[in-house]
């Protein structure tokens, strides 16, 4: 048998062979068991045109040491591991991540269990679903909210689907021009093929969105909280802007700490609320896993997209939970479905519900004030160094600042001295070339933001 | 009772009536710690005005962490998991996730590393990927790899677009899509959110695609087809070679579905019968943990004609070996993802396929497929098997024999868990009326397996001799069974603050 792992009847200790399950003398009798003479006899239903007979020239197998040895070589080519100071957020925020929540979900029961859809061996990840659910509806003033989607830019992207689902028309979709740009890249991408119209609200010169009078062609208006430039938008006057309109009232937040300090999209008349949860107990892993959710009213829940955990009782009458509402779902609805998602972002989801659990009634807040005072004391700090404040509107833990020159060559000279003071936004927009996105908070000390600010005026004087 | 005598799941005595976090909250407590604030302190209300400052977060606990890490812990426990045995899942594969993997992806570099790093301060990241695009191309025989959808049903989304895009680049406007009758539901709902019409094609009695009525439907509106294979029977297609003409003679495109990759590792390539994008789910073949329902992560692989139409950026590798992303992909179909897709999980897969190489790939095909035929043996005579022949990595009973006794499918799932295993998938593939699709995977050892097989033959003869004690089950789960009517029926989907009421 070509096909034997190694040579003898062991199975190859050099690599993989320790997951196998199986060894050699139970393949032998398991293969006389399905009267098979050897094993390609079983693969004799793949035509042999379609076969594949050679090996695959894969690089070697390594064993865990050579594994875990390559992947630290490869790890310590990243900035993280030359201890570089970064400061940047832009919806994928550096937070501390306390050692408890990595703790629990890494417990196998979390880690490894399939989607709960048999409710009496899946009670925990259901139980915390339910619980994540009711904390994102208290932080965001909502009423219902999924189990998650992949992260906040698919997340928009499922809101203007569903706005146009809730409008039954085709028609224009206003975003703001604070819009994360690669949340709208990817919105358009979902609609490409969908009769939606797309039309930019400029910001103004403070930084907040200018709401525009919206016409009887308009599905669904779409603000951030904060906006991708950071600013604290006026989600209350531009509620009450959208509120008189036909329009869909969407919210997103690619920072939903700041949620914990500003009014809430609920209360601003916001219809669907959406965005990125990472900031709660999750790392930034190069872009992903991130935590995308969705909220809306309770009279829209037909229309969500996603997975939904809800409250029942099993046959003794105990207290339980199970997923609900499922013929939304491409399982049963199929070509009809609100959405084709399946797998969702679970375990990240939990991480944000035990972080979110953690800091509790007053905790979040507390972490958002500290946040603030970083971020406008870094804000002041550069301002002292000799950047412009770009927008004057009120901020969270991110700012805009113009450093006068090409912003790409200070990151790049920065980062030469073993710090990034931002994202040059330049890469999004060429109008903006001059302009540095900083992000602060509980994680960089005073004596950091004191050196950002002094590696700024260094680089750019 | 006949359950076997070490059951995971009948844990009642160590159990406990948990409750909800908010029920265990009481003033005062807190769970988190912060630093001192080293800079001046700003009040928002007169930063931004009181009127942009919300209340109280309302209902939101006040625990500590000894509270949280209780909580969590406890209600765990209800939860099944990968660590405990065989989740015998068709069409999921859902197999033992190595421990150097969560090691591996906690790395300082990985897991604290920002997407907008500058790319010279991302190198390992960036070679990473590009390393993992490479094994991936030679493991489905397709030129390119994107590693950028987030789950399975992502990766369909920017296949089917990107056949989209590539037909309406030559000005081409085809409609429809075909997709066999035992499809996942994915299939039909990531056609229509393309705006394509989806077109169904029957099974034959062979359970594979009805060749006939596919060349009947194919012509010069197809977009594509969108064919699992093996597909949701266990089967190979075995007439892929004319599946494939008929589709590109009629100039579409074939969209295969990878979740079934776990039965042709080394055996077979998607590129070499005639698939035209391929995706792959890593958290079922290379065993990125599933998570109670994720992260998943959903690369695809492309035919040559395709890659100009990939989602951007690309990673790219210039003369001088360094890595770089490549954003300046004006045919693209954009971005799916808000960053680069699930990073984490990709440092999971590639671990996997590098502790296998080629001929440990090899191995788990071969063991994955041995595995499925052995408890389709021990079980054929015993549940009704509707395509009695040599299956791949999953096998399809239906519960035709135990209706009879007036059990149903979901009846045996649940009286399965009285045995301390997780339950097969049910209902699926909806060819197979009251299907029980099995899936062992090649990390179950012979005993595990014949201890599945006699639990599912005890409860065949339990359908017969005393068919109530399956139709009540489970009775050793801390929960008994679940009512999913009421649930839907008036719904409540979340906490509410007893004050808010």
């Amino acid at each position: 048998m070509a096909s034997k792992p190694g040579a003898g009847a062991r199975n190859d200790v050099r690599g993989g062979g320790r997951y196998l399950s199986l060894g050699q003398a139970e393949r032998a009798e398991m293969l006389a068991a399905v009267k098979a003479e050897s094993i390609d006899e079983l693969f004799d239903p793949i035509p042999q045109a379609a076969r594949f007979s050679g090996d695959l020239e894969l690089q070697p197998q390594m064993a865990e040491q050579e594994l875990l040895a390559h992947l630290q070589e490869l790890s310590a080519r990243n900035a993280p591991e030359q201890r570089t100071l970064a400061f940047l957020g832009a919806g994928c925020n550096p937070h501390y991540v306390p050692a408890h929540v990595d703790a629990l979900i890494q417990r196998q029961e979390f880690l490894t269990a399939y989607t709960p859809y048999q409710a009496e061996v899946g009670q925990g990840t259901l139980q915390a679903i339910f619980e994540f659910q009711s904390l994102v509806c208290m932080l965001t003033g909502m009423d219902v909210c999924n189990a998650s989607v992949y992260d906040g830019a698919s997340s928009v992207a499922e809101a203007v689907l569903m706005a146009r689902r809730l409008a039954r028309r085709a028609g224009k979709v206003l975003y703001s021009g604070g819009l994360h740009p690669n949340y709208l890249e990817v919105t358009r991408t979902y609609a490409t093929y969908l009769d939606i119209e797309f039309e930019e609200m400029p910001v103004g010169e403070d930084g907040r969105t200018v709401i525009p009078d919206i016409g009887d062609d308009v599905i669904a208006v779409v603000l951030q909280q904060p906006s991708f430039f950071g600013v604290v938008e006026d989600l209350r006057a531009a509620g009450a802007r959208i509120g008189e309109s036909r329009a869909k009232f969407i919210v997103a937040t690619a920072e939903p700490l700041a949620l914990a300090l500003t009014t809430t999209p609920g209360e601003s008349g916001a219809d669907i609320v959406v965005g990125e949860l990472q900031s709660f107990g999750n790392g930034m892993n190069y872009g992903g896993p991130l935590v995308g959710f969705m909220a809306c009213r309770d009279r829209d829940k037909r229309n969500l997209p996603g997975r939904l955990a809800g409250e029942t009782v099993d046959a003794d009458g105990k207290r339980g939970f199970v997923l609900t509402l499922s013929t939304r779902e491409q399982h049963i609805r199929r070509a009809k479905a609100t959405s084709n998602i399946c797998t969702n972002e679970a375990l990240c989801a939990l991480a944000a519900c035990i972080h979110m659990c953690s800091l509790g009634r007053h905790g979040l807040a507390d972490l958002a004030r500290h946040n603030l005072a970083k971020a406008s004391y870094a804000r002041d700090a550069l301002v002292a160094a000799g950047a412009t404040l770009t927008y004057t509107a009120p901020m969270f833990n991110e700012f805009v600042v113009d450093v006068g020159t090409d912003a790409a060559l200070v990151v790049a000279a920065c980062a030469e001295r073993g710090l990034v003071p931002g994202v040059a936004l330049g890469r999004f927009d060429p109008k903006r070339a001059t302009q540095l996105l900083v992000c602060a908070t509980e994680v960089h000390s005073r004596a950091q933001i004191d050196e950002l600010a002094a590696a700024v005026r260094e680089v750019t004087t | 009772m006949t359950e076997t005598k070490t059951n995971p799941m009948a844990r009642q005595g160590q159990l406990k009536d948990e409750g909800l976090i908010f029920e265990r909250s009481s003033d005062g407590r807190v769970g988190y710690s912060l630093p001192v604030l080293d800079v001046p302190e700003v009040d928002p209300v007169s930063a931004w005005g009181a009127d942009a400052v919300r209340g109280d977060i309302a209902g939101f606990p006040e625990v500590s962490e000894v509270d949280v890490v209780r909580h969590f812990t406890r209600i765990s426990q209800h939860n099944y998991g990968i660590d405990l045995g065989l989740h015998p899942l068709g069409s999921c594969t859902m197999k033992y996730n190595p421990k150097l993997h969560e090691v591996v992806a906690r790395l300082r570099g990985f897991a604290g590393a920002h997407p907008f790093l500058p790319d010279e301060q991302s190198q390992g990241a960036l070679e990473l990927m590009w390393n993992l695009e490479r094994e991936l191309v030679e493991i489905t025989g397709m030129p390119h790899v994107s590693l950028q959808p987030a789950a399975g049903a992502q990766g369909e989304l920017t296949g089917i677009m990107m056949i989209a895009a590539y037909h309406r680049s030559r000005g081409d406007n085809r409609t429809k899509v075909l997709i066999p009758d035992s499809a996942h539901g994915t299939n039909p709902a990531t056609a229509a959110f393309c705006g394509l019409e989806p077109v169904e094609v029957p099974s034959n009695e062979q359970g594979t695609i009805d060749i006939e009525a596919l060349r009947a439907a194919a012509g010069p509106d197809t977009a594509a087809l969108m064919l699992t294979n093996p597909n949701t029977l266990g089967l190979f297609e075995e007439r892929i070679d004319e599946i494939a003409s008929i589709i590109h003679d009629a100039g579409g495109l074939i969209y295969c579905d990878g979740a079934n990759l776990n039965a042709i590792l080394g055996k077979a390539r998607p590129g070499d019968f005639g698939a035209d994008v391929f995706h792959i789910n890593m958290h079922k073949t290379f065993t990125t943990p599933h998570g109670g329902g994720g992260p998943g992560c959903g690369p695809v692989a492309l035919a040559e004609h395709l890659e100009p139409f990939r989602p951007r950026p690309v990673v790219v590798r210039d003369a001088d070996g360094t890595f770089r992303l490549d954003h300046d992909r004006p045919q693209s179909i954009g971005k799916v993802h808000g960053f680069y897709g699930n990073f984490a999980m990709m440092v999971r897969g590639y671990a996997y396929i590098r502790a296998h190489g080629a001929l440990g790939l090899r191995q788990i095909a071969e063991d994955a497929v041995l595995a499925a035929n052995y408890l389709k043996e021990r079980l054929k005579n015993d549940y009704e098997l509707p395509q009695d022949r040599t299956c791949m990595h999953e096998v399809v009973f239906s519960d035709k024999k135990q209706k009879a006794h007036g059990v149903t499918a979901m009846d045996i799932c649940k009286r399965l868990m009285d045995f301390g295993f997780h339950p097969p998938t049910v209902y699926f593939p909806l060819v197979v009326p009251g299907a029980l699709m099995i899936e062992p995977t090649e990390t179950v050892s012979r005993q595990e397996l014949d201890e599945f097989a006699d639990a599912l033959l005890a409860i065949a003869r339990e359908c017969e001799q005393d068919p109530e004690v399956v139709t009540s089950a489970p009775h050793t789960t801390y929960h008994r069974r679940l009512d999913e009517t009421r649930a839907a029926r008036s719904p409540v989907l979340r906490w509410v603050p007893p004050s808010a009421d």
